[in-house]
């Protein structure tokens, strides 16, 4: 295949944490065999592998680097030294065309809209029908949540034409609605919502009931405060996925006025602006960092959702 | 209210049954409502066009009729017997495969062992690695791709550290026979955070007892990696295949923004061709190539968990 290629530098790269992973518990292994010892590491921490293991984090955050310090090159620069890292003659120049002349103002209050709508309705709706699914019994219960884990396989490729004609014939096309309400609910919040709401005691609810309670006041008032760390993913996730949307978007926003971040960015990255690699690249800054400062105080969060959504 | 309704009277038969069964009816109706803004909007948004991209595939439907979907020819199978005489979309078909085939198993190979390193090998900055690692994860891949394309030039930054060791790499992105290996890399590299956090969590739960009891019959290292790591992490390494494949499937946003299907359609995958026929207007023809690559999808999953449950 002619693929193969591109993997040498990576296994290049990597292939030594490859080798060592098998190797990591030899000789290192001494007898801890005491039931006490347990939960102690084993293993004694090798230098080499945190030279590996760095030298793989900087090629992970070296596009990222490299990408805020082009941000702030002027095109002369660029062109001079291509694959430079400082920027010789800092400049705020680029920042000042994408806000001011190409207007992404505008596409970053789109993107943040879209966003804040969708990750509340994710929020309402699938706490909702996640309650009832974990907690009531109901006639059609099973069918209900088979179909909305069937969905979930289902890519976003498969639905967007019929989509399209649907908010086309709604009056839709390049809105906010157009634009939030096909996401206005996930299968895999409802999944995530169930789950965790299935782990809450049935007891509180039982009591809250002989007390009188109407099921909306259970819901609202003993389930919804005892969900905070699923509403909590819940919101990271879905904003996270809202603001990254690019095919949906691209395919209902055709005026520029109405373009999401990523879409205006995609467009101009493909038109006359292609070549300006500090425009580009101060674009990419706006549409990444605010995720990245986020998921750097919040890290925590993020990898407990994709461990809690990834196994269950 | 009704469950301190229960009277003391006589428990003559019928009665509580009858009371029981209109119990049941007001739970399911309390459930329904609970349930219904999210059905409606599953019917509306996904459910309706699942459907409705199946059925349009069968149909001549093209921008023309826009207005009038419900006025269109049905052409039975042509779409699809159009479809495979179509040697763009084969050639997407095969892209696409040859894009799943590859990366998902360097993907998976290279996050277990960075899983494997940070969870045994080294004691101290886990949480600097982990969140370097996951970074690509969490950032829009329309602004990576474009950073990666500069990166990616014939002059660019990748050529430029080659060029250190005295390779002369090739222009990456304009090279049939590397531009779909560059996105490869590129995939890989974005996605082995995800998988990287669902082995940690999975890492977490391969019983110590069980190595400490190898350990004492003499296993090596190799052996116990072979033996009792790897089935214990089986559901979730197979797990990451099937999320990784399906993922990797629906691959658009890279050759949108990095080669526009190009040079030569060595990177049009079929998501793309789909896209391309949406542009076209071809809305018909664009549905059917969808359902092709959902049928893939599926296929996948279902070969895959099928895996998962005999191992079970």
């Amino acid at each position: 295949m002619t693929t193969t290629p591109a993997s040498p530098a990576e296994a290049e790269r990597l292939g030594p944490v490859l080798a060592s992973a098998s190797v990591t518990d030899t000789d290192v292994v001494e007898p801890e065999l005491h039931p006490a010892g347990r939960r102690r590491r084993r293993e004694r921490p090798r230098w080499w592998l945190y030279i590996v293991l760095t030298l793989g984090l900087i090629a992970m955050i070296m596009p990222f680097v490299w990408m805020i310090l082009g941000s702030f090159k002027s095109d002369a620069e660029i062109r001079q030294n291509p694959t430079g890292f400082l920027p010789q003659d800092p400049t705020v120049e680029n920042y000042e065309t994408l806000f001011g002349r190409l207007d992404f103002t505008t596409f970053f209050v789109n993107s943040l809209v879209v966003a804040v709508f969708v990750t509340l309705g994710n929020i309402v709706f699938c706490s909702m029908i996640g309650y009832a699914l974990a907690k009531l019994q109901f006639r059609g219960k099973k069918l209900l949540f088979g179909l909305v884990l069937g969905t979930l396989m289902v890519p976003g490729v498969v639905t967007f034409v019929p989509l399209f004609v649907l908010t086309a014939n709604l009056g839709l096309v390049n809105s906010y609605p157009g634009l939030i309400l096909p996401f206005l609910i996930s299968p895999l919040g409802v999944f995530l919502m169930r789950q965790f709401m299935l782990s809450l005691p049935d007891e509180l609810i039982e009591a809250a009931r002989i007390d009188g309670a109407s099921e909306w006041r259970i819901f609202l008032r003993v389930i919804m405060p005892m969900c905070g760390p699923a509403v909590a993913t819940l919101t990271i996730l879905t904003f996270l996925g809202s603001w990254n949307n690019f095919l949906w978007p691209l395919v209902v926003a055709t005026k520029e006025d109405m373009y999401t971040l990523p879409v205006a960015l995609a467009l101009y990255s493909v038109s006359q602006n292609a070549a300006k690699y500090g425009l580009m690249m101060a674009g990419a800054v706006v549409v990444v960092l605010p995720i990245l400062l986020v998921f750097v105080f919040l890290q925590r969060y993020f990898v407990q959702g994709i461990a809690l959504t990834g196994i269950k | 209210m009704t469950a301190l309704a229960s009277p003391a009277a006589p428990p003559r038969r019928p009665a509580p049954r009858v009371r029981s069964s209109r119990r049941e009816r007001r739970m399911t109706r309390t459930a329904w409502l609970f349930a219904a803004p999210f059905v409606i909007l599953f019917l509306v948004f996904m459910a309706g066009p699942i459907v409705g991209s199946f059925l349009m595939s069968f149909t001549d439907m093209t921008t023309r009729d826009l207005q009038t979907p419900f006025q269109v020819n049905i052409v039975g199978f042509d779409n699809y017997v159009r479809l495979f005489q179509d040697p763009r979309f084969l050639r997407s078909l095969l892209n696409t495969f040859t894009f799943v085939v590859v990366a998902v198993p360097l993907t998976i190979g290279l996050a277990l062992a960075v899983a494997l390193a940070l969870d045994k090998g080294i004691r101290r900055f886990r949480t600097v690695y982990r969140v370097g690692y996951y970074a690509p994860v969490v950032t829009s891949i329309v602004a990576i791709a474009i950073v990666w394309r500069f990166i990616l030039q014939p002059d660019g930054l990748l050529n430029g550290f080659l060029a250190v060791f005295g390779i002369q790499g090739p222009d990456w992105l304009q090279s049939p026979s590397w531009a779909l290996p560059s996105l490869i890399m590129m995939a890989v590299w974005r996605n082995i955070g995800t998988i990287m956090v669902i082995f940690l969590a999975a890492l977490q739960g391969v019983p110590r007892e069980h190595h400490e009891a190898a350990m004492v019959d003499g296993a090596n290292a190799w052996q116990r990696f072979w033996n009792i790591t790897i089935p214990a992490m089986r559901p979730a390494i197979l797990f990451s295949t099937v999320i990784t494949g399906i993922g990797f499937l629906q691959f658009f946003e890279e050759p949108y923004v990095m080669t526009q299907g190009g040079p030569l359609d060595a990177t049009l995958s079929t998501a793309m061709y789909t896209y391309d026929q949406f542009g076209f207007g071809n809305y018909a023809y664009a549905s059917a190539a969808s359902y092709v690559l959902f049928l893939a999808i599926v296929v996948l999953s279902l070969i895959q968990f099928r895996l998962i449950s005999r191992k079970d």
